[in-house]
């Protein structure tokens, strides 16, 4: 098949929605998979802080390692 | 501000003053009977300024080991004043570009450089990459550190992102006055100035994924996603958009490698984008870290932010054929852009809500405190001008919306009313932090930037949306005959009270702006009396209790 301007249209026309809901897809996996709550309850909650000097090690704070 | 590099950075910093300083003179030396002579000798000077005051801290002691210990804040602290000095200049131009509409006569006996085509840029410039790229430096530089609890991997690269890109912007500025512009809307500086902004974004980029690899928290915030979402894309923007020749290299003038359409369609997929993840991604960074810090509540869903941070940055890659409706564009072209314009509304209404109810619980705190206040009108203006974005980018809407004081409108309900609010109520959060000050120098003038601000977003949108809608109407009636019943002219008589109107509005917003300036500047001023010494052992920010100004309704 010729590559021309219509191969490309119809390919962005069909593949496009694919990969987009797939995309979304994987989005919401990752947000809603069980073990990723506990990191982002700490990453949420861990700016509030008022340590303001660097972290000495990863993982300190509470709920994690 | 020198005295915080290692010799061995001085060393570095000179090296690369000398190579642009030699460059500068390379293109005041070839340049010399073109435009681009003058910008040669602004980058030598340039250079020279800026090598000047890194040999007059040449020989201050090094820092020690310590300063690992802390986060390196000098380049934000540099960042926030020029972004005050930018907010003042490039809305000082925008009133005047608004004066020029109701006056036209108001420049100068016929300068060129004082040419609506030529101070209009300045404006857009001095905001967008003056006022709104500095605040995005100086604040993803904090929030970078603080969410990953890592410092900046060194001390120079910061420094060569702030100065670097401000010699962008002065370029930029500069050559606008003079008459240098490759006519690409918000991409106007040439193509020596696009490579310089080149090698200063990879940097800026590299400063971020280094000091990603160094994090001591496990998973990355939501807002350096945002941060660096900015900064990814902007890149491929700029690069993508700008790709030109040159006529020659010792000439400014260069022309585009696309032609036609596909110039308007790459030049509007860059326009529409630079409002995605300059205007839009960035701010959202900021919103995502500073607003919870200063209402002292985690986000209300991090989740939901996740979600919205992936709908926004894939969405808005399509959206920009709308801004070329009824063009030569294919037709589907212009369709997906309206569809994904529409379909944007749900990642920009996710971010907004979640604004919004994150202050659900604080509002006695928005009451008292016109910081937070500045956060929470930016969500409420981000909310609206992203209903109506979508709204426009019908093509029937559009039909009516474009090209006229509609577009106008809703740009500034997004640059005033969102960009400027979250930018200053970063700034009125971040400064005392910084400046370790318990508050700002004066709360009631926070309580007056906001009030002055907000009257100047409202009165300057209601006339746009007006002024729009009326020239809209006007160009689209037809008489019985069938022929139109309002000559050009007739609107543009119709447009002059609003115009009028709007100067005002802008004037509000200059002056709120200028109140916030001296603010600033006071509040740096009691900190340096007071000899506070910035980086003191104290650990803690000094916490900052919301600043209590007298209002009614206590």
């Amino acid at each position: 098949m010729e590559l021309d301007h219509n191969a490309f249209v119809a390919f962005a026309k069909s593949w496009g929605l694919f990969y987009l809901i797939a995309f979304s897809i994987a989005v919401l996996v990752y947000v809603f998979w069980p073990s990723n709550r506990k990191r982002f309850d700490r990453a949420k909650k861990s700016i509030l802080d008022d340590d303001d000097r660097p972290g000495k090690g990863p993982g300190k704070g509470p709920g994690e390692r | 501000m020198v005295a915080g590099l290692t010799l061995s950075e001085r060393r570095l910093a000179l090296v690369i003053l000398t190579l642009l300083g030699l460059t500068g003179l390379a293109m005041a030396a070839g340049g010399r009977g073109d435009l681009m002579g003058v910008h040669g000798f602004i980058v030598l000077l340039f250079s020279l300024g800026v090598a000047w005051a890194v040999m007059a801290g040449f020989y201050a002691p090094e820092p020690g080991e310590e300063r690992l210990s802390r986060y390196y804040d000098d380049p934000t602290r540099f960042g926030i004043v020029l972004t005050m000095a930018w907010a003042v200049f490039g809305m000082f131009f925008g009133v005047w570009v608004a004066a020029l509409l109701a006056w036209p006569e108001l420049t100068f006996v016929d300068q060129a450089w004082a040419s609506f085509g030529r101070l209009r840029p300045v404006h857009t410039t001095g905001i967008i990459f003056g006022f709104g790229g500095n605040a995005l430096i100086a604040t993803s530089l904090h929030v970078l550190q603080r969410t990953t609890r890592a410092r900046l991997p060194d001390q120079l690269s910061p420094w060569f992102v702030i100065i670097g890109y401000n010699l962008f912007c002065v370029l930029a500025v500069s050559g606008y006055f003079m008459g240098i512009t490759q006519s690409k809307e918000y991409a106007e500086p040439e193509w020596y100035a696009d490579i310089w902004l080149v090698v200063v974004w990879v940097v800026y980029f590299l400063i971020y994924i280094r000091t990603l690899q160094r994090r001591q928290e496990p998973h990355i915030y939501v807002a350096n996603w945002y941060y660096m979402a900015f900064i990814l894309v902007v890149a491929v923007l700029h690069i993508v958009n700008n790709l030109a020749l040159p006529i020659s290299f010792a000439a400014a003038r260069s022309y585009p490698l696309y032609s036609g359409v596909q110039d308007a369609m790459v030049q509007w997929w860059y326009g529409h984008n630079a409002v995605a993840f300059f205007l839009t991604a960035g701010f959202l960074g900021m919103m995502y870290y500073y607003m919870p810090k200063r209402a002292e509540r985690p986000i209300f869903s991090y989740r939901l932010s996740i979600i919205s941070f992936w709908g926004i940055t894939f969405f808005y890659m399509w959206a920009g054929s709308h801004h070329l409706h009824y063009t030569a564009l294919p037709q589907w072209v212009q369709t997906l852009g309206m569809t994904f314009s529409i379909m944007l509304l749900v990642p920009s209404w996710s971010s907004a809500g979640n604004a919004l109810a994150t202050l659900n619980g604080a509002w006695h705190k928005v009451r008292d405190d016109a910081t937070l206040r500045f956060m929470m009108v930016a969500a409420v203006f981000y909310g609206i001008s992203t209903f109506e974005g979508s709204f426009m980018a019908i093509r029937a809407v559009n039909s009516l919306s474009h090209y006229t004081d509609w577009t106008v409108g809703h740009v500034h309900a997004g640059a005033l009313g969102w960009v400027a609010m979250i930018t200053f109520g970063s700034i009125y959060a971040l400064v005392p932090w910084m400046w370790k000050q318990k508050t700002m120098y004066s709360p009631r003038l926070v309580e007056a930037h906001f009030w002055l601000a907000l009257t100047g977003t409202v009165i300057y949108v209601f006339a746009m949306w007006n002024s729009g809608i009326i020239q809209g109407l006007m160009w689209r009636t037809y008489t019985d005959s069938g022929t139109l019943a309002y000559s050009f002219i007739d609107s543009l008589v119709a447009m002059h009270p609003y115009y009028i109107a709007r100067t005002v509005g802008g004037l509000f917003f200059l002056a709120g702006a200028v109140v916030g300036a001296y603010n600033v500047a006071m509040t740096i001023r009691l900190s340096r009396q007071e000899g506070v010494r910035r980086d003191s052992a104290a650990d803690v920010p000094v916490p900052h209790e919301p600043a209590v100004a007298a209002q009614p309704g206590e």
